[in-house]
């Protein structure tokens, strides 16, 4: 798509993704190293940050767009994926990122997550996935695991976590891959490939908070986590083996690239209306043969 | 007043009325007579009852009217129904083999058609409807001929063969009325006018193309679905993307998303979609990103009755997602004005960087109408506001949302270079930055407040108060908003026939209301009586709460159908009379 390849006038370097304050996130939060990694995968890729628009929801995880300088939008709990869906359409031309966390995305945004994937409209979507809801100060999330205590769970939660990665597989996501914050080189280089893919592409990043999760920390993944592009024998092109290493979870962690196909246009691509560029660019009047059709229809 | 002709036909659903109610649309169009159509109907796809009501006049019909001056039954319960509709003068056309007539008013002609003796039965399961028009068209006074061409505007898709087959059993019902029945007194009028014929949904829909709107979605919901249907058949010639989404919180959001983007995009919906689109409202709010909503009223709450109409959502819009901001409200007063008041909700909602909501109702949205389609103009002013689209001005750092005089702050479209910056839905600085959360600040927060709601004056100024309609002295002032218009000003006209002097304040803009426009002229009326279609008078307490103007009476209705003049009429003068000021009329017609 014609973004990636606008060259600018002068380089991007970091100073031009650096956002207007810093983070406020918790010293350690894992967040930071996810801001790093998409601030270098954009770099890497040369976009021009006014071509970028990074698109949250509500929650920690979500005040990404605040601390990147691209053009940002902070919307509601949950609704990250429909407002960006609405911008992409409008201007396709955009890369369109779209940030959030577990709970953002996999609770109260789970039905928009399904349906955004279903369409396969190309949006970048990374998940700031540290089980659990950080801004509302430490309650059970959608990935937090069976038996964890939490503020609202103070027994121990008893609901089955969402697996995100076949959750995505299977609703149709042509791109889906996991990272950790923490292997920096590893994520950006997945961030570069996520933005490169002309559909959706799904990221699961693992980001510990480090206030309000004490089970799953930076410790507890690191000898975990399993690089997918160590693995010379695996397939990122075969669904049926990325649902069987989607389902590996435990003293293993398989992180990486888990699927991507190539071969379904994306929505801005099957939608005829587009054909002649972004919406943005258009005319705002109807063309008058058109407008005149429309009346006679009625006559 | 002016003279009308109005047929009604009933059945079950699945038997055909739709067909049979728009080729007389047509044809009373291509005669160039007005119309008005409205369709009683359930939420059911077979069964049941509907009856559907057209009534035609040389002169604008601005509503139903009161009766019907030739029913078409399709089955042996509308025939017991609706039978006492007709008046003297008045007929009824229905197939003998199936349906037994039923005790008729004095000099109402009863027309059995023999339908198997006439037609083939077997081939054709709609003859009884397809016979009964042609015997309506002779004692109408119509020539047979325009019904050919009307046919080949029906039918013409479907090929020659079914053209011939209806238009010759149309035919056989034309020539056995003419032998049989008793043509009306007076011949259906003919005019060299031409209408188009749309329904409020197809208005709201082409209105907003008109104004420019490059995005719409929406999730189904009755009786809202003809603005997507209009959309989706229309939007790839129209250069408008149009999505069916998950649900209408989607819909608001990416409506908004897209608003953002720099297109004009709007979303229709019923009061449950609404219900659920209205955080995403003070989203646009907050963010100042301008989407227009429609709600089409139905009659709630709850899922409600799907089918039936109410204007009982005010104080839904009015207070459509928490906290205080600028929004827009309009209902629009007609099917015609479904289609004016988009261009000028769009430019409103533009300049001012906020939301705007259409509130409109069944009544209007399913109903149809004749307009001029002068009326129906694709080049209406259009003003976006103060909107950034190019790099062009030498600028320092962009505020998104700079402290402005007038409140509005220039928005720039994403992806212009050295405009970047962060919209918001939590409270924020000038440039963006978030002031909520680490950031608490109750100055910047009183600030960007005032800033926001400065608007509101702009919003007023930029709205002409609403005008008294009648004479001033007028003995009786009836004020509505919306879509009862139309039936108040036919009983207006009938009560003036009867000695009673009336003058109409229609409000077509809730929200800004000009409170101060309309307590001077309510100030001068002698009595005031208060018309809505729904149970608490919505409208009479908003009026109450802005301007402490309390009305003499009420005429309230919500049993889900719309008012007809004569109730209206009759509660003014039970009210003159002084037996109530609370009046609730019957809806008499069963359907
Ligand atoms: C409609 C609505 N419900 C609830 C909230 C409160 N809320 C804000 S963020 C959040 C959860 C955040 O968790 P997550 O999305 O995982 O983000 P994190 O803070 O962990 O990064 C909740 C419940 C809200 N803002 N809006
Ligand atoms: S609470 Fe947790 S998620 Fe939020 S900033 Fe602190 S460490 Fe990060
Ligand atoms: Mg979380």
């Amino acid at each position: 798509m014609a973004t990636i390849n606008i060259t600018p006038a002068k380089p991007m370097v970091m100073a031009d993704f650096k956002g207007k304050v810093d983070p406020d996130w918790c010293p350690g939060c894992g967040d930071f190293g996810v801001l790093a990694a998409v601030q270098k995968a954009l770099i890497e890729l040369q976009i021009p940050n006014h071509r970028v628009a990074t698109v949250s929801g509500i929650g920690c995880s979500s005040n990404f767009p605040g601390f990147i300088n691209t053009y940002g939008m902070h919307t509601l709990h949950g609704r990250s994926l429909p407002v960006a869906s609405g911008l992409k359409l409008a201007n396709h031309d955009l890369t369109v990122l779209v940030t959030g966390g577990d709970g953002d995305g996999f609770g109260i945004g789970a039905g928009h997550f399904v349906h955004a994937m279903r369409r396969n409209i190309n949006l970048n979507y990374f998940v700031l996935d540290n089980q659990v809801y950080g801004l509302t100060t430490g309650q059970t999330s959608p990935t937090s695991r069976i038996g964890m205590k939490t503020k609202s769970n103070p027994y121990g939660n008893m609901d089955t976590p969402v697996n995100p990665i076949t959750l995505a597989l299977s609703a149709g996501a042509t791109f889906v891959g996991r990272g950790f914050s923490a292997e920096q080189k590893h994520l950006t280089e997945l961030i570069k490939q996520a933005i490169q893919h002309k559909g959706f592409s799904f990221l699961d990043i693992f980001s510990p908070c480090v206030t309000y999760n004490h089970d799953n920390t930076f410790q507890w993944f690191r000898p975990r986590v399993k690089k997918l592009e160590d693995n010379a024998e695996y397939d990122s092109t075969n669904w049926i083996a990325a649902m069987e290493k989607a389902t590996v979870w435990g003293e293993e962690i398989p992180i990486g690239k888990f699927y991507e196909r190539t071969d379904l246009p994306s929505l801005e691509e099957t939608e005829p209306v587009l054909d002649d560029g972004p919406l943005v660019d258009r005319d705002i009047r109807v063309p008058a043969e058109a407008a005149k059709r429309f009346v006679e229809e009625l006559m | 007043m002016s003279q009308t002709f109005a047929i009604g036909i009933g059945g079950a659903a699945g038997q055909g009325v739709a067909t049979p109610g728009d080729i007389l649309a047509l044809l009373f169009s291509r005669r160039g007579l007005h119309l008005n159509a409205y369709n009683a109907y359930q939420s059911i796809i077979r069964g049941g009852h509907t009856f559907l009501t057209i009534r035609a006049g040389v002169d604008e019909v601005s509503n139903l009217g009161d009766g019907i001056d030739l029913l078409i039954p399709l089955n042996q319960d509308t025939m017991e129904r609706h039978l006492r509709l007709l008046t003297d003068g008045g007929a009824c056309i229905y197939n003998s083999d199936t349906i037994k007539a039923g005790t008729a008013a004095e000099g109402v002609q009863l027309c059995p058609l023999p339908v198997s003796t006439l037609a083939d039965i077997t081939r054709n399961k709609v003859a009884q409807n397809t016979l009964a028009l042609g015997a309506a068209l002779s004692m109408m006074g119509v020539g047979f001929n325009v019904l050919e061409g009307v046919f080949q505007a029906q039918f013409g898709r479907k090929g020659e063969a079914v053209v011939n087959e209806n238009v010759s059993i149309a035919r056989a019902g034309y020539e056995y009325a003419t032998a049989n029945f008793k043509p009306f007194a007076k011949p259906l009028p003919m005019t060299d006018k031409r209408y188009a014929v749309l329904s409020g949904n197809t208005a709201l829909a082409m209105g907003g193309a008109a104004a420019g709107c490059k995005f719409y979605c929406a999730y189904p919901m009755s009786p809202s679905t003809g603005v997507l249907h209009w959309m989706a058949a229309h939007g790839r010639k129209a250069g408008i993307l149009v999505r069916q989404v998950e649900d209408e919180i989607g819909v608001i959001n990416m409506a908004i998303g897209a608003a953002h983007g720099g297109v004009r995009s709007m979303c229709a919906t019923s009061g449950g979609g609404f219900a659920l689109m209205t955080e995403g409202l003070g989203l646009s709010a907050m963010a100042e990103i301008p989407v227009v909503a429609i709600n089409c009223m139905r009659a709630g709450p709850s899922t409600g009755v799907p089918t039936k109409t109410e204007q009982g959502d005010l104080w839904q819009a009015l207070g459509a997602a928490f906290g205080d901001f600028p929004r827009v409200i309009a209902a629009p007063l007609d099917i015609g004005d479904c289609f004016t008041l988009m261009p000028e909700i769009f430019n409103l909602t533009d300049r001012f960087q906020c939301p705007g909501i259409v509130l409109c109702d069944l009544l209007l949205s399913e109903g149809r109408l004749s307009v001029d389609p002068k009326l129906l103009d694709f080049n209406p002013h259009i003003d976006r506001g103060e909107m950034i689209t190019s790099n062009g001005e030498v600028h320092d750092e962009y505020l998104r949302y700079k402290i402005t005089e007038s409140g509005v702050s220039p928005r720039a479209i994403p992806g212009i270079p050295g405009f970047t910056h962060v919209v918001s839905s939590d409270e924020h600085e000038e440039n963006g930055v978030l002031i909520s959360d680490e950031y608490t600040n109750h100055a910047k927060r009183r600030v960007m407040m005032d800033k926001r709601m400065r608007k509101v004056a702009g919003i007023e100024a930029a709205v002409v108060p609403p005008v008294l309609d009648g004479p001033a002295d007028a003995d009786v002032t009836l004020i509505g908003w919306g879509s009862t218009d139309g039936t108040i000003k036919e009983a207006r006209a009938m009560l003036a026939e009867q000695g009673i002097t009336t003058n109409q304040l229609q409000i077509r803009w809730i929200v800004p209301l000009h409170g101060d426009a309309i307590l001077k002229i309510l100030r001068g009326a002698k009595r005031t009586i208060m018309v809505e279609n729904n149970y608490s008078g919505q409208f009479a307490r908003y009026l109450r709460s802005e301007t402490s103007f309390v009305a003499d009476g009420h005429i309230r209705k919500y049993d889900g159908e719309p008012f007809m003049p004569h109730h209206i009429v009759e509660a003014v003068r039970d009210q003159l009379a002084g037996t109530t000021t609370l009046s609730i009329p019957t809806h008499e017609v069963m359907v």
